[in-house]
């Protein structure tokens, strides 16, 4: 009851909070909107567009160029000591592990999300009744990091072959006849696709509920003049499904690949990086927050900056593209 | 929902027009459905034995698989009563970091929307020289992962920011001691949530907003309407399905997210969310799974009730980045 309370209570602050803010606003409206003659459009722009730009340029633009500054810093930030935080990343015999497995996961991973994606799309578009599959399949898109976590450690349980099993996975490879599964978080190099897997199960719900609506949008007569062509089965999806959703393909793949970049929770819960599985991002973590490194916590960040420049950079190009077409 | 739900570009939107019927029915064939059928329990299993085992009693849960219910079928509701109020493994309970969520969610889907909403339509509708420039910038940002904001952030809320001699961002400390008024507070979430939303959230309505008609806002000029009239009685009405959309998005973001979590809340019960707390309690009570089971399920149960009964606006929301309009 006292617990109901005190946090009803903590919520009731964030409303009020949120109360305040908009009251802000508006007062701020309201004296912009007083604003005669020539005040009147620099008034609205700086009302308008202020709030935004400064959040931007405080949260955003301004740290990206701290960060940028402290990777050639020492552990405390102080003192310039060039590129000796790269230097570590990329000649450190041991760092060769979380820069090995980012690869891995940023090409496994998108890939069978996508491709997983993409084949249930097709599917599902032959089906009549499709609606509670595909809403179970997208479900994992709205349980956390974290939570899914938890989920796949129950998969991954790990109880001696002489006991009873707890973990699914285990449970069916010896149903299969293995007599002795291995403890599947800590059997590397195999471990880091356990976590990929979860990975995957997230992604392909997105995956799929994006390129379906592609393939809908797909116009009839296409599909029709196609199969008056005799363009069937494998042909009809080579080269007519496949060119008319490319580019959402692409977007896909892409918004896909930056969150594997990204990837810090699953492999934090899971095994905390420990036993060969290692990733930038969680090494990021790892190094600003557990080890107070701030000059390689902030390369690391800085590396992860660098790698998706090229697809946002090739997103902003398709985005100008359709602009001038349209 | 996870990260890269946050990272959505353009994407085509559906007409209402799609492979006709009867190609459809020509397509659909068993092996089509038994095989999506077959995907759909593979994906769902996991979770389905996640909701089994945190109804399983302690002994059972930790000494044999969750699908011995089905030979074995005995449930309880303990687990619950413990991980909520807190028990002998779990002292507090999790109720603290439950509301904590939503204490940091509800905000920091509000704030962005709010600020994002007047971005776009100064964007689409204020005409200014530069405002493509700075709606490519803002797109482009979208660049910048969190983790090069967090370190410094953290420090402009701890000690603040100063260009040599001029304060960006004042060092403010509580009344007598060297502690940053921020720490212990929801503050320094709210505002990097915020932060870090702007740059999607006025990608998404300026893609929206900018569709509006254009008669409606020259006939409203012509009557003498000013922007902030405008704003107010025309264009957030007219905003709404798309403002729906994104701040569904956003809430789950945010109740989902860690690193932010980890950076700005640490773990104390008096702010860090449930996700936090979980990956904690992970680590040292990982043994324990009919609680940690427990536990995980009371935080993807807000997620999951606002997902399914919300699902039309989430998948909207996710196609919403179209630019053909």
């Amino acid at each position: 009851m006292e617990q109901l309370t005190s946090g009803l209570a903590k919520v009731g602050t964030a409303l009020g909070a949120v109360a305040i803010v908009l009251g802000l606003l508006l007062i701020i409206f309201f004296v912009g909107a007083r604003a005669k003659g020539k005040l009147q459009f620099p008034a609205a722009i700086i009302v308008f567009l202020g709030p935004a730009i400064l959040l931007l340029a405080y949260g955003l633009i301004a740290p990206a160029f701290l960060t940028t500054v402290g990777s050639f810093k020492g552990p405390n930030g102080q003192d310039f000591v060039g590129l000796q935080n790269y230097g570590w990343i990329f000649t450190v015999e041991a760092n060769r592990t979380f820069l090995i497995n980012t690869v891995l996961w940023i090409v496994i991973a998108p890939l069978f999300s996508t491709g997983i994606g993409l084949m249930l799309a097709l599917l599902l578009d032959r089906m009549r009744r499709e609606s509670i599959s595909k809403s179970l399949i997208f479900m994992p898109m709205a349980i956390s990091f974290v939570g899914a976590g938890i989920i796949w450690g129950l998969v991954y349980e790990y109880r001696d072959p002489s006991q009873e099993q707890v973990g699914l996975l285990s449970q069916i490879v010896m149903w299969l006849g293995v007599k002795e599964p291995p403890n599947w978080l800590l059997f590397q190099p195999w471990n880091n696709f356990f976590l990929m897997v979860i990975m995957i199960w997230i992604q392909v719900g997105f995956a799929m509920v994006v390129l379906s609506a592609a393939i809908k949008a797909i116009p009839g007569d296409v599909v029709e003049a196609a199969e008056l062509d005799g363009a069937t089965g494998w042909k009809l999806f080579s080269r007519v499904t496949i060119p008319m959703v490319r580019s959402t393909l692409i977007v896909v793949l892409t918004t896909i690949i930056i969150a594997v970049l990204k990837v810090f929770d699953i492999v934090r819960v899971m095994t905390n990086g420990n036993f060969g599985t290692q990733v930038v991002a969680n090494e990021m973590y790892a190094q600003a927050f557990v080890q107070f490194d701030v000059g390689r916590g902030s390369a690391l960040a800085v590396v992860l900056f660098v790698a998706i420049i090229p697809l946002i950079a090739y997103n902003v190009i398709q985005l100008r593209k359709e602009r001038t077409i349209r | 929902m996870s990260v890269e739900a946050h990272e959505v570009v353009p994407i085509p939107v559906p007409r209402e027009e799609s492979i006709p019927e009867a190609a459809r029915r020509k397509l659909s064939s068993p092996w089509a459905s038994g095989l999506v059928i077959l995907i759909t329990i593979l994906w769902t299993i996991p979770t389905f034995g996640l909701l089994v085992t945190s109804l399983r009693p302690a002994e059972d849960a930790t000494s044999s698989g969750w699908w011995t219910i089905f030979t074995n079928p005995t449930l309880t509701l303990h687990n619950y009563s413990e991980v909520i109020t807190g028990g002998n493994v779990i002292p507090n309970g999790i109720a603290p970091y439950f509301f904590n969520s939503f204490a940091i969610a509800i905000p920091a889907a509000i704030f962005p929307l709010v600020i994002a909403s007047m971005a776009a339509y100064a964007i689409a509708w204020i005409p200014f020289r530069g405002a493509t420039i700075i709606f490519f910038v803002i797109f482009a940002l979208q660049v910048i992962p969190l983790q090069m904001s967090l370190l410094p952030l953290l420090k402009m809320f701890n000690t603040g920011w100063s260009l040599g001699p001029i304060p960006l961002f004042p060092d403010l400390n509580k009344p007598g001691s060297e502690q940053s008024i921020f720490v212990g507070t929801y503050i320094p979430l709210w505002v990097a949530h915020t932060m870090f939303a702007l740059p999607l959230a006025i990608f998404l309505l300026h893609n929206f907003v900018s569709q509006l008609p254009r008669e409606l806002f020259e006939a409203a000029r012509v009557d003498g309407a000013s922007h902030f009239l405008i704003f107010r009685k025309l264009v957030l009405p007219l905003t709404v399905p798309a403002i729906a959309s994104f701040a569904i998005f956003q809430f789950l973001w945010v109740w989902n997210d860690l690193l932010v979590a980890l950076t700005f809340a640490g773990g104390t019960p008096d702010v860090a969310p449930i996700t936090a707390y979980l990956a904690n309690i992970k680590g040292s009570y990982g043994a324990q799974l009919h609680l940690i089971t427990a536990g995980a399920f009371v935080a993807i149960i807000v997620p999951l009730i606002v997902f399914f009964s919300l699902q039309r606006f989430f998948v909207r929301g996710l196609l919403a980045g179209s630019v053909k309009g």
